[in-house]
C-alpha cells in the first residue's frame, strides 16, 4: 500500500527505488539518494521526497529537513539556462553584485527563481576557484570571466535563440 | 615506452580550463601529428600552476619557457617556432612588471619566494596518471610507514614536525592522530576534509584536481598510524573535477595494491570512498561534516566529545584538511627535521594562499610560514591593480579580519594573525584597494555569514541577521551614532556565546574593521557619507553643467532613462530613477559625470 497521496508517476516511483535500492534503503545514504534523484528529476518537489522518505523509511520531515538545509538542493524547477553569478569575495571586490544586479533587471527575476519561459534560472554560487577570471558568471557548464554589466545582454543573447 | 625529448604542460585548473585550455590541449596535439612529433613531443594536462592571472598556461619543458594568455590559434606557432626552430615566441612570453620579457619561469618574481610542498606536484604531473606521481617519490613515503615504522613512531615524526591543521584551526595534526590512535575502540575512520566553502580560496581543490594521489597516500598512512582501514573523502559536489580526478586515483591506487587488501603485500587493509557534501559552508566544522556524512543535516554538536573519542557512526574519527594530509608524505620523507627548518617556530612549513582580489598577479601561491603580507601582496602579488593604492588585505574568510598597512609587516602564522584581530582561516587572501568600503565588506562577509547559519543557535541565527540589518542601517546612512556601539556589543555577545566556531568567528569581520577603520564607520553615520565612494545609498550621481556638450551619449547609455536632455543641451539626471549603475560615468568622454 502506499501511502502517498500526492500523484506521482509509475515510471517516476520505479526510478526513485532504483535510486534508493542501489544504496541498499540506507537512511545514511540519504544525501547521496537525493542527490541522484535531483540529477533525474532536476529538482525535489514534495512528492518526490514523500518517496524517498517512504523508500528509505524515513519521516517525511527528516528528508525535507536535509532537502531544505544544502543550498545544492532545490524545490522548483531549474531554468534550461541556468545562471550563477559568483559572489565569492575575489568577485565580490571585482564588482560581481553589479553584475547580478543586471541579470535581475534583464531578467525580471529574483535570485532563486526561474523565468517564466522556464529558460533562464538565477543563482548565486560562493567562489567557483576561478578568481583570476573575477568577476565569473556560469550558465550550464560554461564558464564566462571578466563579466561586467554592459556585457550581460550579450551573453543572454547568446541563449535567447536556443530553444 | 616511448621517450619524449620534450613536454608541454597546460595547465588544467579550473580558472585556465574556464578560458579553452582543453582546446589548447586538442589543438596542440593536432599541430603535432601535422608535424609528425607526436611520439618526440608529449602534452600533458597538469594541476593548476597558480599563475592564474595570465592564464591559460603552456609551459614547455626542459627549457621552463612559460607561455602566458594562450590562446588555441596560437598553439601552431608555439610548434612550429619553438618546437621546430628553437625560437621562443616572444609575444607569449610573461613580461615582467619592470619591463622585459622572461624567458625561464624560474626567474619570475611571483615563484621566487614560493616553496612548494603541498602544491610540489600541482603543474608537474598529469594527476591521471599514477605512474607520474610514482615517479615523484609518490607512495614512497607509505612503503617507508608501512615497512620500518611503529604507528607510534610515525605519529611522533607527525608531531615532531609541527604539523598544524591547514583548514584553519591550526590544531597539531600529529596530537590529533594520537587522540585516535590511543582510542582502542573498533572499526576507526580516516576522514578528509574537502569541503572548502570559503568564499575566495580554492587550494584544496587545486591540490586534488593537481594531485590527488598525495591526499590518498596520507590518508592511508593516517590509517595505519591511528589503526583505521576505512578513509572517507567529503567533497563538494560542485567540485566535479576533482571528484572525477580523484575517482581515477582511487582506482589507479586500488589496481597497484597501494589501496584495499594488503597495502603493498603487508596485512594493512586500507581503502577510500567518496562522501559528497551538497554545499553547506558549515559542514566544513568537523561535527557538522560528521553529521553530513551520516545523510544529517549538517548541524554542528558541542566538544567534546572529540571525533576522535565519538565521530563517525559514533566511531574514532580524525579528520583533517586536504592541505595538511598534502604535506604527511614529504613530511615522512625528508623528516620532520627538514620540516621545522621551514617556517616560524610554532608554525612551521609552508602555507598555499589564494592570492584575489586587486592584485595584479591573481593566483596560487605556497610560501613559507613567516613571509610577510608584504612580500606576498607587492612581490608575488605583483603590487596593487591599476596603480591604485592598497587599503587593506582580508585573510581567513568570513572568520577572519582585515589588516591594512600597518600589519604589511607582520610575518605571517597563525599566532601572528590572531594577535592582530584576524585569523589565517583555510588561506583566502583578497586585496583591496582605495575604492572599497570596509563597512561594505564587513556587510558583504555577514550576508554570507546568515546566509550560512545552520540555525541551531540563538546567537548565531538571530544575532547575526540583526548585525547584518545594522550594517545595511549604516550603508543606507540611516543609523544613528548609539548604533555604532550597539553593534560592537552584539559582536561580542555572539562571538561569546555561539556554539560553533561559525557562529564564534562571524563578527570578526565587523570587529576587525571597526578597529582599523573606525572612521569610515564615523563618516557613514555622522556625515551620511561613503569615504571610499562605494555605498550606492549615500552616493549622487550628477551632470557639471559646464563640462556636458550635449552629445547624449550618456542618456543613451542609462538602462532605466533616468538621464533627459536634446541635444547639444546640457543633459539632467533624475535622481529618482537613477540606480547608480555608473554606467554614464564610462559612457561620458567629457568628463561631465561626478560622483557625489
Amino acid at each position: 500500500m502506499s501511502r502517498i497521496k500526492v500523484k506521482i508517476k509509475e515510471q517516476d516511483l520505479t526510478k526513485i527505488r532504483e535510486i534508493c535500492q542501489a544504496h541498499n534503503n540506507e537512511p545514511g545514504e540519504l544525501i547521496n539518494v537525493l542527490q541522484q534523484t535531483q540529477e533525474h528529476f532536476g529538482y525535489l518537489p514534495a512528492e518526490i521526497q514523500e518517496a524517498v522518505a517512504q523508500e528509505l523509511g524515513l519521516p517525511v520531515a527528516k528528508v525535507y529537513g536535509v532537502v531544505t538545509f544544502y543550498s545544492f538542493f532545490t524545490m522548483i524547477p531549474q531554468g534550461r539556462y541556468p545562471i550563477s553569478i559568483c559572489t565569492g569575495t575575489a568577485c565580490y571586490v571585482r564588482g560581481a553584485d553589479n553584475v547580478l544586479q543586471e541579470f535581475k533587471r534583464q531578467l525580471g527575476i529574483a535570485v532563486g527563481e526561474t523565468s517564466e519561459d522556464g529558460k533562464f534560472s538565477l543563482n548565486c554560487l560562493r567562489c567557483v576557484g576561478a578568481c583570476g577570471l573575477a568577476p565569473v558568471v556560469l550558465v550550464g557548464d560554461k564558464t564566462y570571466g571578466r563579466v561586467a554589466p554592459d556585457g550581460v545582454k550579450d551573453i543572454l543573447a547568446e541563449y535567447q535563440d536556443k530553444e | 615506452m616511448t621517450r619524449y625529448k620534450m613536454h608541454l604542460l597546460v595547465c588544467g585548473g579550473t580558472g585556465c580550463r574556464a578560458s579553452a585550455a582543453d582546446s589548447i590541449t586538442e589543438s596542440l596535439k593536432e599541430s603535432l601529428q601535422e608535424h609528425n612529433l607526436q611520439d618526440e613531443v608529449q602534452v600533458i594536462m597538469t594541476g593548476c600552476f597558480g599563475f592564474c592571472e595570465k592564464g591559460p598556461i603552456v609551459k614547455v619543458l626542459p627549457d621552463n619557457t612559460f607561455y602566458t594568455e594562450v590562446k588555441p590559434d596560437d598553439t601552431g606557432e608555439i610548434v612550429e617556432e619553438h618546437l621546430i626552430k628553437g625560437r621562443q615566441v616572444d609575444r607569449l612570453l610573461y613580461e615582467a612588471p619592470e619591463g622585459g620579457k622572461v624567458k625561464d619561469s624560474k626567474h619570475m618574481d611571483f615563484y621566487k619566494k614560493q616553496i612548494r610542498i603541498a602544491l610540489r606536484n600541482c603543474g608537474f604531473i598529469d594527476p591521471e596518471n599514477i605512474d607520474e606521481y610514482i615517479a615523484r617519490d609518490g607512495y614512497f613515503a607509505l612503503g617507508t610507514v608501512l615497512s620500518e615504522m611503529t604507528p607510534q613512531q610515525v605519529i611522533d615524526q607527525v608531531k615532531e614536525s609541527g604539523l598544524r591543521g591547514r583548514g584553519g584551526g591550526g590544531f597539531p595534526a600529529g596530537l590529533k592522530w594520537e587522540f585516535a590512535y590511543k582510542n582502542q575502540e573498533q572499526p576507526k575512520y580516516v576522514v578528509c576534509n574537502a569541503d572548502e566553502g570559503d568564499p575566495g580560496a580554492f587550494m584544496d581543490r587545486s591540490i586534488l584536481e593537481g594531485d590527488p594521489h598525495a591526499v590518498l597516500e596520507a590518508m592511508a598512512i593516517c590509517g595505519y598510524a591511528t589503526g583505521a582501514d576505512k578513509g572517507l573523502i567529503y567533497i563538494r559536489a560542485e567540485y566535479p573535477l576533482a571528484i572525477k580526478r580523484l575517482k581515477i586515483a582511487i582506482e589507479q591506487a586500488r589496481e597497484y595494491g597501494m589501496l584495499g587488501e594488503g597495502v603493498f603485500g603487508t596485512d594493512f587493509n586500507f581503502d577510500v570512498q567518496l562522501r559528497y557534501g551538497a554545499g553547506a559552508f558549515v559542514c566544513g566544522e568537523e561535527t557538522a561534516l560528521i553529521h553530513s556524512m551520516e545523510g544529517e543535516r549538517g548541524e554542528p554538536t558541542f566538544k567534546p566529545p572529540f571525533p576522535a573519542e565519538s565521530g563517525y557512526l559514533g566511531k574514532p574519527t580524525n579528520v583533517n584538511n586536504v592541505e595538511t594530509y598534502a604535506n604527511v608524505p614529504v613530511i615522512i620523507n625528508k623528516g620532520a627535521g627538514w620540516f621545522k627548518k621551514i617556517g616560524t617556530e610554532k608554525s612551521t612549513g609552508t602555507k598555499v594562499f589564494a592570492l584575489a582580489g586587486k592584485v595584479n598577479n591573481v593566483g596560487l601561491i605556497e610560501v613559507p610560514m613567516g613571509t610577510t603580507l608584504r612580500e606576498v601582496i607587492f612581490e608575488i602579488g605583483g603590487g596593487i591593480k591599476d596603480g591604485k593604492k592598497f587599503k587593506a588585505v582580508q585573510t581567513g574568510g568570513p572568520s577572519g579580519g582585515c589588516l591594512t598597512e600597518e600589519h604589511l609587516d607582520t610575518p605571517i602564522d597563525f599566532d601572528n594573525l590572531l594577535a592582530v584581530g584576524s585569523m589565517m582561516g583555510s588561506g583566502g587572501m583578497i586585496v583591496m584597494d582605495e575604492d572599497d568600503c570596509m563597512v561594505s565588506v564587513a556587510k558583504f562577509f555577514l550576508e554570507f555569514t546568515v546566509e550560512e547559519s545552520c540555525g541551531k543557535c540563538a546567537p548565531c541565527r538571530v544575532g547575526n541577521k540583526r548585525l547584518h540589518e545594522l550594517l545595511e542601517r549604516i550603508t543606507q546612512g540611516k543609523a544613528e551614532k548609539k548604533d555604532l556601539q550597539r553593534l560592537k556589543n552584539m559582536c561580542h555577545v555572539i562571538a561569546d556565546t555561539s556554539l560553533c566556531g561559525l557562529g564564534q568567528t562571524a563578527p570578526s569581520p565587523v570587529l576587525s574593521t571597526m578597529e582599523n577603520f573606525w572612521n569610515e564607520y564615523v563618516a557613514h553615520v555622522e556625515d551620511q557619507r561613503c569615504p571610499a565612494g562605494s555605498c550606492k545609498d549615500l552616493m549622487r550621481y550628477e551632470i557639471i553643467p559646464e563640462n556636458c556638450v550635449g552629445c547624449t551619449a550618456c542618456a543613451r547609455k542609462c538602462p532605466v532613462g533616468a538621464i533627459t536632455g536634446e541635444r547639444k543641451q546640457v543633459h539632467e539626471i533624475d535622481q529618482d530613477i537613477c540606480i547608480k549603475c555608473g554606467a554614464c560615468v564610462d559612457a561620458c568622454k567629457f568628463d561631465a559625470v561626478t560622483i557625489k
